[in-house]
């Protein structure tokens, strides 16, 4: 049927993920030169276990940032989950799974009024979760009462799954090279399939080193990190996360409804979509997961104060998902962007405090990175945009 | 015509406020035939395909469907009996690609066990590719956003969506208005492979070249009203601008003169016409 090269298209899709993996590149190499213990096995499994918390939130933000909306509070969200479990669990003695389904809840109620506010009065997003902002503020201090801080004894199970549940070696090697296999086969499936129907696919080489650089990443990085802890649980709970959404994102009609009404809310209503009913699921995956992070910010400082989340979270949390990729004009992004985002900004963030540098200067130094991730996205818009007439 | 209208209005009037968008017009489209509806501005055109699309309903008068009256509430209610528009904005979403543009709503899923909640996008693409082929829609590739594409092709894009669920009939309107020469006749030429089809095309346009080229009959409104239809092979280009300006027709004396469009000025300079 045609003979059409896909690359260009690739080109397209592809050019802010190679942005975000240049960026990360070369994060990682001016910090391990600058402190060689940056790139040490130890040092990188911090940064992926606190990567899994902030990432939990950026996810959320794609997702809304997907639609075109924005959400900025998911740091007081997670502050308001991280406060829920911990006093649930230490001062009502609530069994933990039901902590955690508690804190949750409150991300999905949360996340309920603003997509039923957003879609019923339209209000903007970002005025709509300043306020929530405030009131998730509001009530993490009063969940946390007089006292303002609840320690979670570091018998709990989610403490232990947080700071010391590591995969073993063999059986992460053994999950790693389950996932080659079926990324293998599954991009041979769809090979198969296009060819059966006449469509021009990718080509044999071409899945052969896609699944070759993820065995080398997958294996390699896990082989490399066991040489310290190894890979936490609570990072492959977060890859699987991210994982699922990607799926939904890519091979749902619910997925491909989000991006449409990112590209154009006007044109899904005329398509005859539920957007009321899409941006509301959007915002309250969002507000779930930012309140699933806090509990697991919760677990890896086995602790909630008034301190934790909060606004700086939030902000880190968007800058992420925009070095990832995605776009704050909507129809941008994907569910990977949260984890190359969040990857970019959390060694900058640990790399600087291994340097020695104050708070200070890595406010400044993510501000730039943020501005010039904000700029590239804006250059993308136009680039995107309405073609030649 | 020997057929019988698979699309009409009968007597319809339509007024905003004080203005009289509509007066009893009468218009009827049939099956592999494109009506082209001209006039200049604000004769009523786009109240005619609005009230033919469902987005707004007669004051008085009918629509009919193979000779019944019947009502089309909403757009959707017209979209069920077959009949679909494609307004000026094309309502795409410029990043979705062409497959997920004209799919979008529609999307087909996974046969195979267990995942039937999964898109199949592998027949998505091959149906977009069969239906580009019928209609001998050219594109680099199905798979770019439809903000890289061109006017042209856009338009493709939008026309292809319209035909989801089998239509009976396609109203375009200004489908050319912001396209160059050669994207104009691109656009036409698949306005033609729709009449081959079978389709019937309500074709609204400002450009009488346009029309002149594409349509087999030529309803000019004027003010609101049915001034009269053409068949479009006997008309002569001048007869039509006349129509259109109310030069010829009896009417209201005849105001300041009217512009119709860049294309038509030229022409009617050229050949000595009327103003």
């Amino acid at each position: 049927m045609s003979g059409l090269d896909l690359s260009r298209l690739r080109d397209l899709a592809g050019r802010r993920a190679a942005g975000g993996l240049a960026a990360l590149a070369v994060v990682w190499i001016v910090l391990g030169v600058a402190t060689p213990r940056f790139l040490s096995a130890d040092n990188l499994v911090n940064v992926t276990q606190q990567s899994a918390v902030t990432g939990m939130l950026t996810l959320g933000v794609v997702l809304v940032m997907l639609i075109g909306h924005l959400d900025i509070s998911v740091g007081a969200v997670s502050g308001l989950g991280s406060a829920t479990v911990a006093v649930a669990v230490v001062q009502h003695g609530l069994p933990e799974v039901v902590a955690i389904l508690l804190a949750v809840l409150t991300g999905v109620v949360l996340g309920l009024a603003y997509g039923l506010l957003s879609t019923r009065l339209g209000l903007p997003g970002f005025v709509l979760t300043l306020a929530g902002l405030l009131v998730a503020l509001g009530l993490q201090l009063q969940v946390l009462g007089r006292t303002g801080a609840v320690n979670l004894p570091f018998e709990t199970g989610l403490v232990r799954f947080a700071q010391q549940a590591y995969v073993a070696t063999p059986v992460a090697l053994g999950v790693g090279a389950f996932v080659v296999v079926v990324v293998g086969f599954l991009g041979a499936h769809e090979r198969r399939r296009r060819d059966r129907a006449g469509l021009a696919g990718d080509s044999w080489v071409r899945i052969g080193t896609r699944t070759g650089l993820l065995a080398a990443l997958l294996l390699g990085g896990t082989l490399y990190l066991s040489t310290a802890r190894g890979v936490g649980w609570m990072f492959v709970l977060f890859l699987v996360v991210v994982m699922v959404v990607d799926v939904c994102l890519r091979r749902t009609s619910w997925g491909r409804h989000v991006r449409a009404i990112g590209g154009s809310v006007e044109s899904a209503r005329r398509a005859g979509l539920g957007v009321d009913r899409t941006i509301i699921s959007v915002y309250v995956l969002c507000s779930s997961l930012a309140a699933f992070g806090g509990v697991l910010a919760a677990g890896r400082l086995a602790a909630a104060n008034q301190g934790t989340g909060g606004a700086e979270l939030s902000l880190t949390a968007i800058a992420a998902a925009l070095i990832g990729g995605a776009s704050l004009y909507g129809g941008r992004g994907s569910a990977w962007s949260a984890v190359l985002g969040v990857a970019v900004v959390q060694s900058i963030s640990t790399g600087l405090a291994m340097l020695g540098a104050e708070a200070s200067v890595r406010y400044l130094i993510l501000g730039v990175v943020l501005v010039v991730a904000v700029a590239i996205d804006a250059s993308g818009k136009r680039e995107g945009g309405r073609g030649r007439a | 015509m020997t057929p019988a209208p698979v699309l009409a209005l009968r007597k319809v009037t339509k007024t905003f406020g004080a203005v009289r968008a509509l007066v009893d017009v009468d218009l009827a489209v049939h099956p592999g035939e494109v009506l082209a509806v001209v006039g200049d501005n604000g004769a009523g055109k786009s109240t005619v395909v609005k009230i033919l699309a469902g987005v707004l309903g007669p004051d008085t008068g009918t629509l009919e469907l193979d000779g019944n009256v019947v009502t089309f509430p909403t757009p959707g209610a017209a979209r069920a009996a077959g009949v679909t528009a494609v307004f000026q904005d094309l309502a795409l979403c410029d990043n979705l690609d062409v497959v997920e543009n004209i799919f979008l709503g529609h999307e087909l899923r996974e046969r195979g066990r267990r995942s039937g909640a999964l898109l199949d996008e592998v027949e998505m693409e091959r149906r977009a590719w069969e239906l580009l082929g019928e209609l001998a829609v050219r594109l680099p590739s199905v798979r770019v956003p439809v903000g890289t594409l061109s006017g042209g092709q856009r338009q493709a894009v939008a026309i292809l969506r319209a035909l989801h669920g089998e239509p009976r009939v396609v109203l375009l309107d200004e489908p050319t208005s912001a396209l160059g020469v050669a994207q104009t006749a691109e656009v036409l030429t698949l306005v033609e492979r729709l009449r081959d089809r079978g389709l019937g095309v309500v074709l609204v346009s400002h450009s009488m070249a346009d029309v002149h080229a594409v349509a087999d009959r030529i309803a000019v409104l004027r003010l609101g009203r049915h001034a009269t239809t053409f068949d479009a092979r006997t008309t002569s280009y001048e007869d039509l601008l006349a129509a259109v300006t109310g030069a010829r027709v009896p009417g209201p004396t005849a105001g300041p003169p009217r512009r119709v469009s860049h294309e038509a000025d030229a022409r009617s300079s050229a050949t000595g016409g009327e103003r």
